[in-house]
């Protein structure tokens, strides 16, 4: 008999999980593992290679965020958020920015509001060409992954010239943005729009397209509606079930309405729907782009504001749509310099709730690719 | 002209000058042991290179470049690295089992070689039952890896192991039952017999489709045999971390390594030998001129090309496709490759008794 529920160093029996039954084989997938990609823990009750439980354990890397902000002043505190979800950094400081902004009455100049957009689902681009590659290296195919990372690599460059970044942008600021956009920028995001047209094609091939690709995600995980509304799932998840979603229709923000661009749902409710939501949204951000790169409005780039920042008492919401769902910021307000209490809503949270309910009697291969379509980020997660 | 069979003559002449019979076996014993292991180095190194270049050239991107021209000693330092780091035993592993397991592995690498014919007389053993004998001794592989994955002491290492287990017994039959068809066809086990009766034509070419279809199935069972992926479960690096070897390092992680290289070179080696022609020159019916200039080139190029030919198909498959779920891999396997291995098999039969390949 193989020792399952022994601790082999010192002998003695190690008592088993609570709700879990002696003998239950438990593996900890995590902190450090390859499919969790970040410090995720996953306690997985196995039976065999089929999964009876899953327990996600957070707090791996947890630096309090909410409590850092509330000493922080409202312009300072845009800086942290970029650390949360770090793949669409620019949509967290973009939510921020405009919850003060609706704090303060600021009117933003047009042209700022423009680019705001069209760095906003750049980020969306590039984080769902990350995605795509992750995923299909959670399959086992590891090709895919530096095809998309040829593309994620010129959104960078783009995001380089004009912030000076490539991860933690900090461009968004209450009032417009940091400074002007490069003058290569138009330029730029037309080349890429063009590559990214010509190279699409070639992950269908590669990935949409493979037989094993298809077997591995159609029929697995699924979620159906009831449960992605009652989980709260955000974001391509729930719009992989059906769900009307995206924050961009619902609750138009910053000009958003006057664009054409369709809300992507598949009915599917399984991977590959989720699979095919995010590839499909890549084409609908990359429309609003192709609309709006021409027309940059003259202007300034950020409006008038006040040296210190003083929110009135009250509190303040705003939500946008982040390349993982829904993201929204709660700001409570006292008349200071600095935010009473700050409350995030990440959409990782809420889409890993439903891991447990999804995973059960399934394969240890398909956690990994239901974890890969969910598409998790952990610091967003844990904050 | 360069020929290794000449080569061998020449030594073994030459040492009967100097020696009586018995001691002349011995020498010659050494020498083959000494030139497997020096070809087991020589095939470790290469083919890391080559699959590091293979994918790099598939992934768009260099791949080593720095260590030697072109990267092309990069094994070269990777093994030194190997040699000089700690091989370590963890707790509670069950030591004698975890340190014999990468023998064993390495041990049936070795003894895959001996009916395998390099080039035109150049084998070292040319047994009368060399298929029988590849067969029986490649099932000894599941028991290193399960050995490993057992003694590891690890539950990752211990997935891996079973699923390992499920997978090499499936996919041997299917293996197995392709290699049978060409028996069929040649009706000999002997490596030697195969390859001469291809003089005239690989069987690929003279026997049909149902030797095409024996030969997707080989080509199939002989990724899952040696673990590479789509059907790399027993490593299923994103979700097992490395599987069966999660706990080996240094040395003894460097033979499992070796050891899964020099497989995939036995297994597209047989391939060769039984669906290629081995050594055989490509000859085109009564095109004279042709066959003669095929002639020149030496049969141990032949093998080798051949042979490398499949390898790299193999590796194409590895860094194109996305692995396999457990039950897709056994479904694949035991209701749709079995059954029509089992078919193709009849059908290669009725070829046989009635003549029909060319």
């Amino acid at each position: 008999m193989y020792r399952t529920t022994e601790i082999i160093s010192d002998g003695t029996k190690n008592p088993p999980l609570e709700g879990g039954e002696a003998g239950d084989f438990i593996i900890n997938v995590g902190p450090q593992h390859p499919a969790t990609h970040g410090v995720l823990h996953l306690v997985i009750t196995l039976n065999g290679e089929t999964i009876k439980k899953v327990e996600p354990h957070l707090g791996y890397i947890h630096r309090s965020i909410e409590k850092m902000c509330e000493s922080l002043t409202y312009r300072q505190f845009i800086y942290v958020t970029s650390r949360m979800d770090y793949l669409s950094s620019h949509i967290n400081n973009h939510a921020c920015a405009m919850c003060v902004e609706k704090g303060m009455q600021i009117e933003v100049p047009a042209r700022a509001r423009v680019i705001r957009i069209l760095m906003d689902e750049l980020t969306r681009i590039a984080s769902h060409e990350l995605w795509l590659g992750a995923m299909a290296m959670d399959l086992g195919a590891f090709t895919p992954f530096f095809h998309t990372f040829r593309e994620r690599e010129m959104i960078n460059e783009i995001m380089e010239d004009t912030c000076g970044a490539r991860l933690t942008m900090n461009y968004m600021v209450p009032g417009g943005v940091m400074q002007d956009i490069h003058p290569d920028f138009q330029r730029k995001v037309k080349d890429f729009v063009k590559q990214f047209q010509r190279k699409i094609g070639e992950m269908d091939e590669i990935v949409t397209g493979n037989t094993i690709f298809q077997n591995r995600m159609k029929g697995v995980g699924i979620i159906t509606r009831e449960d992605a509304i009652s989980f709260g799932c955000t974001g391509p998840v729930s719009r992989g079930s059906g769900v009307s979603s995206d924050t961009r229709k619902l609750f138009p923000y910053e000009g958003y309405e006057n664009i054409e661009f369709d809300e992507v749902i598949e009915t599917g409710c399984d991977s590959f729907a989720r699979y095919m939501i995010r590839i499909r949204e890549m084409q609908q951000s990359i429309r609003i782009i192709e609309q709006l790169i021409d027309n940059i409005p003259e202007g300034d780039f950020q409006a008038k504001t006040k040296a210190v920042l003083k929110l009135p008492k009250g509190d303040f919401f705003q939500r946008v749509e982040t390349a993982r769902g829904q993201f929204g910021v709660y700001i409570v307000s006292e008349g200071g310099t600095t935010p009473y209490r700050i409350k995030f809503r990440s959409p990782g949270f809420s889409n890993l709730s439903i891991l447990d309910h999804i995973a059960r009697g399934s394969k240890i291969g398909d956690l990994v690719a239901m974890m890969g379509t969910l598409d998790l980020v952990i610091p967003d997660i844990d904050r | 002209m360069f020929s290794l069979a000449d080569i061998s003559k020449t030594i073994d002449t030459w040492l009967r000058l100097h020696l009586n019979d018995t001691w002349t076996l011995v020498v010659e014993m050494v020498i083959a042991g000494v030139s497997v292991i020096g070809l087991f180095a020589v095939l470790g190194l290469v083919l890391v290179i080559m699959e590091r270049k293979v994918s790099a050239w598939i992934q768009i991107r260099l791949g080593p470049n720095r260590v030697g021209p072109k990267g092309m000693f990069q094994s070269l330092a990777d093994t030194v690295k190997l040699l000089v780091k700690e091989g370590l035993t963890p707790d509670g592993a069950d030591k004698f089992l975890f340190n014999l397991a990468p023998l064993i592995a390495i041990v049936v690498a070795m003894l895959l070689m001996a009916p395998i014919a390099f080039a035109k007389n150049f084998q070292l053993w040319d047994m009368n039952i060399g298929v029988l004998y590849i067969t029986a001794v490649s099932s000894i592989m599941v028991i290193s890896v399960l050995m490993a994955g057992w003694a590891s002491n690890n539950k990752y290492s211990l997935l891996g192991a079973m699923r390992s287990g499920a997978q090499i017994v499936s996919y041997e039959l299917s293996a197995g039952l392709s290699i049978i068809a060409i028996v069929i066809l040649t009706g000999s086990l002997s490596f030697n017999e195969i390859v001469q009766s291809q003089a005239d034509g690989w069987w690929i070419f003279k026997g049909h489709i149902p030797v095409i279809i024996a030969f997707v199935i080989f080509i199939i069972a002989a990724t899952a045999e040696t673990n590479r992926a789509p059907f790399d479960l027993a490593e299923a690096e994103s979700e097992l971390t490395a599987g069966f070897h999660t706990e080996y390092s240094g040395m003894k992680f460097a033979l499992f390594f070796l050891a899964e290289y020099v497989n995939v070179f036995i297994v597209c080696a047989i391939g060769a030998t039984l669906f290629l022609g081995g050594w055989m020159p490509f000859h085109i019916g009564h095109w004279d001129a042709f066959n003669h200039v095929m002639d020149f080139i030496p049969s141990s190029m032949w093998f080798f090309g051949k042979t490398f030919f499949l390898i790299f198909l193999i590796m194409w498959f590895r860094w194109t496709f996305p692995r396999l779920r457990i039950d897709q891999l056994l479904n694949l396997e035991w209701k749709y490759l079995l059954p029509i291995s089992m078919f193709n098999i009849l059908l290669v039969t009725a070829m046989a008794i009635l003549k029909w390949h060319f």
